[in-house]
């Protein structure tokens, strides 16, 4: 199997464990005194945290923290980013010149800094994690949104459209969007990388979900305590990050590769 | 020239006024009493009252952002709420640490990036190339808050090489700069390699070759100072992985810098300082990247001409 194959496996890994957890009910919040830090064994096979609960359960658990978490800010982002940049680059005028504005000066805000921020001044929990990161996220698409429809709004179909009388809402959503929508969907699958390290981050400062709740994040951050005694609360979590983390973007660079999507920059965050 | 430089600084006048309003909107849009999430629903009413007060948030809501672009203009960022030192005299104390964890970081990152993309893009497709561009995304895969706590664990715990944390001497800066430098050699890397490779394509790098000139040699004297225009402009760009990345990193080694601070202070709930951080990491960005820009256009006239039409 080749490394793309195998990172469309550790995807489907992801979204299946994250269902899972959901599925058979976990019990990841019990406190088991007498397996209080224990490493790894065949009958839990990633041991057990200070709590003595079982690591590998609060993976699952963790999978879906970040899975619900990417999934619902990118799909946010996307609409949001891809119908304001879209409108932005068909209309032009002053609420061109506006949106271009608003999009510089969130882009001012580096890396998930304002994201922090927000979730900060918020306050803990995944609902607050979900707004921070989509009022970052939208940006990025907007802006590539903006890009690709300015190069192919002087197509001879949209002109066509246009010349019928057309609605301006069924030129945007019927002929601009699908023309545009390789690109985003190559950025959404980066897009979804950067999420989850960002979730992971927050969780990690402390601004993400809350105990019980888990989060790989949160149990980085925990686990760093204990890492002389039990390194596998850090790698673990760790792991599990980067190898979705790793294959998410193999996958999108597969995409587009596919797609034939002119090279953009990776995304690198955190 | 002159017309480029004003439209630049109108822009970026555009961008700084923006941010300062987004970050004075930061406390206020959130749903909810500002002073009930500093001090909890539990507080006394007076205490609501005198913080409500300090921070100006009886006033109405014009007359508070007057008040705070008037004190920001004037330099005067207000005080901290926890230990009521002027915000200023806060973060003149970090910025020595920041500055010097990211500047390490940088030179590290371009230590690593530059051979790594030349050796990729003169392999391209090979060996080479692959286990470059293999590293690479690897080193954007791992998280800063991963990386700081491995190392950690390697290099203090079992080696006992280097120290965990703090800011005493070049060995504590070894493990911080690493971490922070790390995606940003990942991301350089790749950028190094596709700039390369688009160069390489020149008419005047087959002449060089033609002349007998040495792969590297073509690479150092007609590739790479041609390539290093793009380079320095996206490395500018990628200036903000390295700022947001130093508040995580910052706060895993207990780095007595700004990003520290942000995180301390928004655990405090001292939003002033918060705010203070947030204005200062964004406006060092958004200036390092006018200057690359007018920079860029200065070497370059191509782009300034094309600004203009």
């Amino acid at each position: 199997m080749n490394q793309y194959g195998l990172s469309l496996w550790v995807v489907i890994i992801w979204v299946l464990g994250s269902i899972a957890s959901q599925w058979l009910s976990l019990d990841i919040s019990g406190v088991q005194l007498e397996s209080i830090l224990n490493g790894p064994s065949w009958q839990h096979w990633f041991g057990h945290d200070d709590l003595g609960r079982p690591v590998l359960e609060r993976l699952l658990a963790g999978s879906y923290t970040s899975c619900i978490v990417a999934l619902t800010v990118i799909g946010f982002s996307v609409i949001i980013g891809t119908i304001i940049g879209t409108m932005s680059a068909y209309l032009g005028g002053m609420f061109d010149l506006v949106i271009v504005r608003l999009i510089d000066i969130f882009l001012a805000f580096p890396g998930i800094l304002l994201a922090i921020a927000l979730a900060g001044i918020m306050g803990p929990g995944i609902d607050n994690v979900i707004i921070a990161l989509s009022v970052v996220g939208w940006v990025g698409f907007a802006r590539l949104a903006r890009a690709q429809t300015l190069s192919v709004k002087q197509r001879e179909h949209v002109q066509a459209a246009q010349a019928l009388g057309s609605r301006q809402r069924k030129i945007i959503f019927q002929h601009l969007i699908p023309l545009i929508s390789a690109p985003l969907l190559v950025e959404a699958t980066f897009g979804i990388a950067s999420v989850v390290i960002a979730e992971a981050g927050l969780s990690f400062l402390g601004l993400g979900v809350q105990a019980p709740d888990a989060s790989w994040g949160s149990m980085i951050r925990d686990g760093t305590r204990y890492m002389l005694v039990a390194p596998h609360l850090v790698l673990a979590p760790g792991l599990a990050l980067m190898t979705v983390v790793l294959a998410v973007n193999l996958a999108g660079d597969r995409l587009r590769d596919r797609l034939d999507v002119r090279a953009q920059s990776i995304k690198g965050e955190a | 020239m002159l017309r480029f430089l004003l439209s630049r600084l109108l822009s970026t006048a555009i961008v700084v006024f923006g941010v300062a309003f987004l970050v004075f909107l930061l406390i206020h849009l959130v749903p909810g009493d500002p002073v009930d999430m500093m001090l909890g629903e539990n507080a006394q009413m007076a205490d609501r009252e005198a913080l409500r007060e300090a921070l100006g948030l009886n006033q109405p809501m014009g007359v508070q952002l007057l008040t705070y672009f008037n004190n920001l203009l004037q330099g005067d960022l207000g005080h901290s709420l926890h230990s009521r030192v002027p915000v200023s005299e806060l973060l003149a104390e970090r910025i020595p640490a920041t500055v010097e964890l990211a500047i390490i970081s940088l030179l590290l990152a371009c230590a690593i990036a530059f051979p790594l993309g030349i050796v990729a893009a003169l392999n391209k497709g090979q060996g080479w190339d692959r286990t470059a561009m293999g590293a690479s995304m690897l080193g954007v895969s791992i998280p800063n808050f991963l990386l700081g706590p491995i190392l950690i664990l390697i290099f203090s715990i079992y080696l006992g090489w280097l120290p965990v944390s703090g800011r005493d001497g070049a060995a504590s800066m070894v493990l911080p700069a690493i971490t922070l430098g790390t995606a940003l050699a990942a991301v350089l890397s790749r950028m190094i390699r596709s700039t390369l490779l688009e160069v390489l394509h020149e008419d005047y790098i087959r002449t060089a070759r033609a002349k007998g000139n040495s792969h590297l040699q073509v690479v150092i004297r007609h590739a790479l100072p041609n390539a290093m225009l793009p380079i320095i402009t996206l490395l500018g760009l990628q200036l903000g992985v390295l700022l947001g990345g130093a508040v995580i990193t910052e706060t895993v080694f207990s780095w007595p810098g700004i990003g520290k601070l942000t995180i301390d202070s928004i655990m405090k709930r001292d939003y002033p300082v918060v705010q203070a951080c947030v204005l200062l990491i964004s406006l060092t960005y958004v200036v390092v990247n006018m200057l690359t820009d007018i920079i860029y256009a200065w070497v370059d006239p191509r782009i300034r001409i094309g600004g203009r039409s």
